[in-house]
This record gives structure tokens, sequence and C-alpha cells, in this order.
């Protein structure tokens, strides 16, 4: 059973990945937040009439009330009487609201209560099975999940140039005949479906972590699109996997336990990633910090480098005092340059070589 | 259950609920117009592992101990979001998103990981999801309270600098002023304000006491002062009648039925508010509309009879509307010309210009047609 | 030249975001009572430059005083208009309270604005032919008028110096004519002027000084000395067409 719910949660992180890489590159990741709280009431409606988890109803309604919410904040920020990020506030808490009343209120015992909105139950995904002319063929949310899976491969493979075009160049693929708003909401219908699919898993919240979380790792990793799927799908995959022993073992919610060990992905690309993690990005700035004064220094000496004032402008005491830089900074910066064979000093005066004259000069062609 | 008692938690809630209305309604003009709105989201949601992170070291349910774990929980995630958004390409909303979700993520873990201990003495950590204003305490209305009117004279206070900063940064900065405080400053009232309303209202919906009375508000007025005064009353009203309603109707989670009369407000603010509001719009471009094409037909009439050598000379309805295929309905129109004393009609039913109608043709030709 | 008090002098001013250096080893002394243009491409740093000067933004190096003394020593003494767009026009306040802003600076932190403020600010607003606009939203100015409260506002800092990012960006004719009259005025009490300008056909005709700006200084000095063809061509590179295009537009200059 343990192998079923990690197949389960395998194939909900990595569904769910795939279009979080492009809600990060399109800076629109709020919009799975709202959609995830906001296709509560459809799926509740879709329960209520159907008294299933399992009915395709329920994804009609769930997708139906996600698109809503799409439309609805982009109507709202059309009337330019609200900005933008106040009228995705507005929207998703207002429709998630209804879904929570409607749950408390109407489905009391029942399956669906607010811990399974919340938290999902992984867990208990092998319970429910699907089975042909009497054969079992496994849990159903493993099914679903891994349709939905390949509906979003369908989709990257279908549209990835369109996905791509209209993420990095809106006027640029319109230009082409690519509808960016058509393509939007193709993206926003996987999202909801996704969301749907992976709702008895991870509840209805944590489908944001599963789908942001992955690609923001993945995007401070790599500069390639196709990469960035591909290591936000393995991300997914291993931190569910992970996250679902932990939570094993300390017998706590899985969900919020895949959840947590995304945030410790995240937070050591983050710390360490190795171009853009903040540990080599301090480090680098240290060092182009010295790098970026020494060109400095020559770009200072060459705008100065008419006789009369050079006496003046060129001492080292001049640095101090002028450039505003510490002494020792300063110390640490000539002696860079001097190393480096761009400047002389003599008697206290400094002057560039030829070498350092380039540097300046090339400096200053940007 | 007797009256007194119901009588006597009703009281409690509707007080503990108009206090939060006020303080969030208040300080949620200033997130909304500083476009820090998920801001507040992220934060609420993000307060929940330090609710049972408190719980878990300190071992107490006090309210107020499980706050200040809340408070320090929201601020560190503020930093990690900011910290983000400074160091990496990941834009703010990516930011938001990684942390408020891996966050509440964590808080459920540690939430169901107390709940599956033995000993009971966890029972309503829950309580923080969803909001439950019926098991407010008098205590915690007055911790609501205090912490309220701290909020209010702050604001009084910094209303200056809040105002300034928030409107031009920038510019508050060259007269000396230090955004980064500022910042500061507000965003921590931000925190204290979310973190009050956790108990009544629950982390998930937390956010939107903070944008629903400000949106609404903004709608009514184009005063700040105004805006942050009826933001907090539409943030006391809604707060009082949804844990009223809640404290009364079983089954009726606080938090959600808060947050949809904040959102019925804010519908009938949308629609109904004068100038701003949607039907004003609609109104006021339609009377624009038909003052348009009431000058469009007095120059018609005009025209015609200039066709006929000035001589006043009438036309029927048909022939006026033959001039051009005019939609809607020339008869009304023809009327308000009457009415104005810009046009008559002869007892045969035709239609003339008066001579005041001509020189206001005359006044429309000469000085109307510009923008036209 | 050496008779001429320094309003500001900046010294070996490089401004970098992220190693990318947007102004470089810049050295730049404003006489005082001078209407200077600072002028340059696109992209030239010249608002960088502005906000180096007033402390928004870091120095990576280099210092800036301000008659002799640190800038934060004299902040009474300038004022900044910052560019019209750099704020929401939508925030719920009217045009009064936008120019009392500039009385803040000399109240400091708490303390209301009173009634002398409120006169100072109404002055302000007649300076800019505002006055009746005074209780307007400011969401229904319109560009001109959006600059002129701007202007009224830095007005009421009473400054010796005054700092203005492309005053003349997308307003009206009227208006540009206005607010160089009053900045005329403001010189001919003895006041510094410094701003960025992006129309070249008028700058010799507004302003009295100019510094040419291209990362780093290309010239600084008078328009006799400064403004010359020559010049030109070394700050904006390529062919220069204005010269013979007068109509042309000024954005469009580079090639």
């Amino acid at each position: 059973m343990i192998a079923e719910i990690i197949i389960v949660a395998i194939l909900t992180s990595s569904a769910c990945a795939i279009p979080g890489v492009f809600l990060v590159l399109r800076k629109t990741s709020l919009m799975s937040d709202a959609i995830s709280h906001a296709v509560l009431p459809g799926i509740v409606i879709g329960f209520l009439l159907t008294h299933s988890l399992s009915s395709p109803l329920l994804f009609v309604g769930a997708v139906a009330t996600g698109l809503l919410t799409v439309f609805l904040s982009e109507s709202l920020i059309r009337t330019n009487l609200v900005k933008e990020d106040a009228a995705i506030g507005l929207v998703f808490p207002a429709l998630f609201s209804i879904g929570v009343i409607l749950v408390s209120r109407y489905t009391g015992d029942v399956h669906l209560d607010t811990d399974a909105v919340l938290l999902g139950e992984l867990v208990f995904t092998p319970l429910d099975r699907i089975s042909f002319m009497g054969l079992d063929l496994g849990p159903r949310t493993a099914w679903v999940m891994g349709l939905i899976f390949i509906l979003n491969i369908g989709m990257l493979l279908f549209f990835f140039k369109e996905l791509k075009l209209t993420t990095f160049d809106k006027g640029m693929a319109a230009a082409m005949g690519i509808s960016p708003v058509l393509i939007q909401y193709i993206l926003m219908i996987s999202v909801s479906i996704t969301t749907v699919g992976a709702f008895d898993a991870v509840g209805s919240i944590l489908v944001v972590a599963l789908m942001i979380a992955p690609a923001a790792t993945a995007y401070l990793l790599t500069d390639n699109l196709k990469i960035m799927v591909l290591l936000s799908i393995l991300i997914g995959a291993l931190s569910s996997v992970a996250g679902f022993a932990f939570s094993w073992i300390i017998d706590a919610s899985a969900a919020g336990a895949m959840a947590a060990a995304l945030g410790l992905l995240f937070l050591l690309a983050f710390l360490f990633a190795p171009k853009r993690g903040i540990v080599s990005i301090k480090k680098r700035r240290q060092q182009q910090k010295i790098d970026f004064a020494v060109t400095m220094l020559t770009v200072h000496l060459l705008n100065h480098s008419e006789a009369k004032e050079a006496e003046v402008e060129n001492r080292e005491q001049h640095l101090i005092e002028h450039i505003n830089w510490e002494e020792r900074f300063a110390k640490t910066v000539l002696n860079k340059a001097v190393q480096n064979g761009m400047v002389n000093s003599e008697k206290g005066i400094l002057y560039l070589t030829q070498m350092g004259k380039k540097t300046a000069q090339k400096a200053m062609m940007r | 259950m007797s009256g007194i008692f119901s009588d006597f938690t009703l009281r409690t809630v509707a007080m503990g609920a108009a206090f939060l209305g006020i303080t969030s309604g208040a300080l949620g003009s200033f997130a909304v117009l500083r476009r820090q709105s998920l801001l507040g989201d992220s934060i609420s949601h993000a307060s929940l592992p330090g609710i049972v992170l408190a719980f878990i070291l300190i071992g107490t349910k006090s309210s107020l101990v499980l706050l200040i774990g809340a408070a320090i929980a929201g601020w560190i995630a503020t930093l990690f979001i900011l910290s983000i958004i400074r160091n990496t390409r990941i834009s703010s909303d990516g930011a938001q998103g990684v942390v408020l979700s891996v966050f509440f993520g964590l808080g459920l873990m540690l939430l169901t990981f107390v709940q599956s201990k033995p000993n009971a003495s966890q029972a309503g950590l829950d309580k923080y999801l969803f909001g439950q204003a019926a098991a407010l305490l008098p205590e915690d209305v007055r911790t609501a309270a205090i912490i309220g009117v701290i909020t209010i004279i702050c604001m009084i206070f910094f209303w200056k600098e809040f105002k300034l900063m928030s409107f031009d940064p920038v510019y508050g900065e060259s007269l000396g002023f230090s955004a980064r405080l500022t910042d500061i400053m507000i965003t921590a009232l931000i925190v204290i304000s979310i973190v009050t309303g956790l108990q009544t209202v629950g982390v998930i919906l937390m956010s939107s006491m903070l944008i629903a009375p400000a949106a609404s508000a903004r709608q009514w007025t184009n005063k700040l002062g105004a805006m942050v005064t009826l933001s907090a009353i539409f943030g006391a009203i809604s707060g009082v009648l949804g844990a009223t309603l809640s404290s009364l109707i079983s089954n009726l989670p606080t938090g959600p039925t808060i947050i949809l009369c904040l959102t019925s407000i804010f519908i009938i603010s949308l629609l109904f508010a004068p100038d701003r509001g949607l039907i004003s719009k609609l109104v006021k471009r339609y009377r624009n509309r038909f003052l348009f094409s009431l000058q469009k037909l007095l120059l018609d009439l005009y025209y015609l009879e200039e066709k006929h050598k000035g001589t006043s000379h009438a036309h029927d309805m048909k022939t006026i509307s033959l001039i051009r295929n005019r939609q809607g309905n020339i008869h009304i129109a023809l009327k308000t010309l009457q009415s104005r004393g810009w046009a008559e009609q002869t007892t045969a039913g035709l239609w003339k210009l008066t001579a005041e109608g001509h020189t206001e043709a005359i006044k429309i030709q000469n000085g109307g047609r510009n923008d036209s | 030249m050496s008779d001429l008090k320094w309003a500001i002098e900046a010294e070996d001013i490089t401004i970098a975001y992220n190693d990318k250096p947007v102004v470089w080893d810049v050295d730049l002394r404003v006489p005082e009572g001078v209407m200077m243009a600072i002028i340059g491409p696109n992209g030239a740093g010249k608002s960088t430059l502005l906000k180096g000067l007033l402390g928004l933004i870091p120095l990576t190096a280099g210092q800036v005083t301000v008659f002799g003394d640190t800038y934060k020593n004299q902040r009474n003494k300038v004022a900044y208009v910052p560019q019209r767009t750099a704020v929401d026009w939508d925030f719920p306040t009217t045009v009064l309270d936008v120019v009392l802003m500039g009385t803040y600076g000399k109240l400091g932190w708490i303390k209301r604005p009173g009634k002398n403020e409120f006169f100072k600010a109404t002055e302000a607003l007649d300076k800019v032919g505002m006055r009746e606009f005074a209780d307007r939203q400011i969401s229904q100015l319109s560009g001109g008028q959006q600059q002129r409260v701007f202007l009224a506002r830095a007005l009421t800092q009473e400054a010796e110096i005054y700092l203005m990012d492309e005053p003349f960006q997308g307003v009206d004719a009227a208006t540009e004519r206005a607010i160089i009259a009053l900045l005329k005025e403001l010189k001919n009490a003895g006041k510094t002027v410094v701003a960025v300008h992006h129309d070249l056909q008028t700058v010799s005709d507004y302003f009295d000084w100019v510094t040419l700006l291209n990362v780093r200084r290309i010239a600084s000095g008078t328009i006799k000395e400064a403004f010359t063809p020559e010049i030109l061509k070394k700050a904006y590179g390529g062919r220069l067409s204005f010269l013979e295009d007068r109509n042309g537009c000024p954005d469009t200059l580079e090639e």
C-alpha cells in the first residue's frame, strides 16, 4: 500500500510541477493560489449534486469556478476601480468562503470535511480503487493524476513554442498570430484541472506549494526552459517522497510534510545554488566589488590624466578622501591594480599603464 | 442555554469582531494603497506554524502567547519574501507563493503532528484555520481592544508620514523621512492586525479583512482620511454581522461568513458608489451620449432649414430621421428639444426650430464642434 | 570661474546597480544661481545622477557637497521634483494635500502642518496657477496640471536649489511656458535650478548652463562652452541630425 501512496504522491507532484513552471515565469504564481482556493465551491457543488468525489462533474464544476476566478479578477482590474493585487485578493476569498460554508453546512459527516479540504487524504487514496471486470486496477487517484500528468505533458508538447513565446515576448507572439489570451486560458485550464485532481491527495491550498515551489527552486538552478521543466518534476517528486516518508515517521499530515520538504529544497537552492544562491552571490559581489573598483580606478585616472589635474587628483591620498573609499579598501584596490599591471605608482602619484588605459576605455564604452 | 448567557457570549463576540474590523479596516487602507494586499495573504497563511510552534514550545493555549508566535512567524515570512525578491530573479508573486504555501504546509504538518499526540490538550488549535468567534473570551476581546487602540494611535501620530510614504516614497526620502522605517512600521502594524484577527477569522481568510473593506471604502471617497474611517466602519459592520450570524447558526464558520458580508459590501460599493461606481459611470455615459445626440439633432434641423434658404420650414419626423441613419428614439429627442424651448411642433405635427433653437444651433456649430 | 560660488559640488561620482555602472566617475559643479540642464541620450544615467546627488540611491564612490556641507546637513536647502509618472495618481488625496507634503520636511516627524503651512501651500498653488484646483482629486488632473502640482509642492519647501527630473515630459505647451517662467523667476531670486531635460531644441532658450552626460560626463559649462555641435556629437554619438531638422522628435536623435 505504501508503494501505491508513493506512486500517487509522485504523480501528483509531477503533474503540478508542469503548469507551475509557466506560472512562475509569467509572474502569475498567485493565480494558482487564487484558483486553488476558488475551485472549492465547484468541487463542493459537484459533490452535493452527485454525492461522490469521483464524478467527472466535480471536474467540470471546479474548472468552471477556476476560470471564473480568472475572469472575475480580470474584469475587476479592467474597471480601473481596484488594483490588480486587490482584485485577486477580493475574488478568491469570497469563492473559498462559499465553498467552506457549503462544506460545513451541507456535507456534515460525509467524506468531505474541512480537514479534507485543507489537507487532502493522501494516505487514504489507495482505499478508493478502480476495478475493471473484477480486475483490480489500483487506486483511482493514481489513474486520475496519471491522466492529468499526461494531459500536462501533452500541453507541453503541443504548445511548447507558444507557451515559451507568450511567456517571454507577448508582443512578438501576438505579431506571429499566437493569441496570448488563448494560451493564458489554456494554461489556466491546466492549472484548474490539476488543482482539482490533486485535491484528493493534498487538499486545496497545498497545491500551491506543489506548483510554485518546485518551479521556483528550478528557476534558481537553470536558465534552460526544458531543463527547468524536468528539474521541477524531479524536485517535486523527490520532495513528495521525502515528505511522505517523514510524515509517516512522525505521524503528521503527508501533504503538509511534502510542502515542508519542498520548502527545505527551495531554501537549500536559495542559499547554495551554484550561480544564483545567496552564498555565491555574496561571494561574487565581494569579488566584483574589488574588480569593479579597480576598473573604476583606471577610469578615474584616465579622466584626470591631463597633467595639471593629475598631480592633485591622482594621488593615493585623494582616493581615500574624494572617492570616499575606506583606507583599507583603497589599499586593497590599489594593490590589485598594480598587481594586474594596470597602474604604476611613482612618489605617491598614480599613472595608468597601457593596459590600464585599455581597460578604462573598454569600461566606458560599455 | 439561558438567555442571559447567550446574550453575554454574543456581546463578547460582537465586540471582539468590531474591534478587529476597525483595526484591520483602517490598516487595510494602507495595505491596499501600497499594493501590499497579497502580502497580507502571505503573512496570514504563514502565521500558522508560529501558532503551533508556540503551543509546542510553551505548552499553553493562552491566545496571547499563540498570537505572539503567529506574529513572529508572519514577520519571518515577510523577511523571507523580501530577501527572495531582492536577491533572486524570482518575482514578488513567486516569492509570496513559495513562502505562503510552504509555511502553511509546515503549519499543517505541525498541527496534525500535535493532534496525533494522545493527550487532548491541543484541542481547539484548529479554530485558527477558519476562525471561531463563539470561542472568544472576554480577555481576547480585551487584547483585541488594546491592540486596536495602539494601532489607531500609531496611525494618528504618524498619519502625515504614512500618507507621504504611501503616495510618494522617493520624494519623502528626499525630505529626510526614512522609507525603511515607515515600511517597517506599516508592515509591523499589518502583521499585528492580521494576528489579532486569527482567532475570529482564521489564517486562510484573514487577508480579506484588510483588502475588502479598504477596496470598498475607496469607491465612496477621494480622501485618505475618509477612506480609512469608512473602511474601519465597513470592517466593524461585517465583523459584527458575520460573527453574530455564525454564533447564532450552527455549522456556520465565522471567517467565511464575515468574508461574505465584506464581499457583499464590496459589490454594493462597486455598483452603487456615487461618481466611481459602475452604475453611476454607466448613467454618466448614457447622459453624455444623449446630450450629444440632442446637439446633433438640433444641428440636423438647423441644416435642413439652411437648405431651404433660411425660411422657417417645418419637417416631418421621417425626413428628419432620414438625414442620418439615426438610431434610437427620435421622438424622445424631439420632445426634449421642445421642452427646452428649442423646437416646436406645428399644428400639422411637423417639427421646426424656434428662434432660440436657431441661436443655440449656431452656438454649437461655432463652439462645440471642436471636440466632436 | 574662480569667483563662482558652488551650490553643488559632486566629485568622482560612480553609481552602479549590481556592478553595472550607470554613472561613471562623474565630477559635477553647479554654480549658485544658474539654470542648468542635464542632457544626454536615453540610458545615459541622467535621472540616476540626480537621485545620486539627493542621496536617494547609494553612491558606489564619490561624494556630494551642497553649499560646502554634506547633503544631509543641507537637506532643507534642496527641493526635488520627481518624474510625474513615479506616483500613483489614483491615490485618494487632493491637490492641496499633495502640495502640503512639501512642508513636511521642515516639520519633521509627527508634527502636523498648521495654518502657516496651509498658507504656504496655497501661495504655491497660486504661483503655478492651480489655486482653484486645490480641492480637486488628483486623478482628475491632466499631465500638465500634475506637473504644476509637483512644482508647487517643491516651491513650498522654500529651498535654494531645485532638482527636477524631466519637468517637461508630457506636458502641454502652456504648462511648459508657465513652468519655465517660474523657473526663471526662481533664478532671478538667486535660486539654483538643475533639470534633467530631453528636448535639445529648447536647451539654449531655457537654460544658461548645461551638463552633457553619457554614463560619464562629456562636458559641463555655460551654454556657449558646452552646448556645441562637437560636444553634442560626442555625447550622443553617431550622426546627430537635430541641427538640420528643427521639427524632429528629440527622442529619435540617436541613429
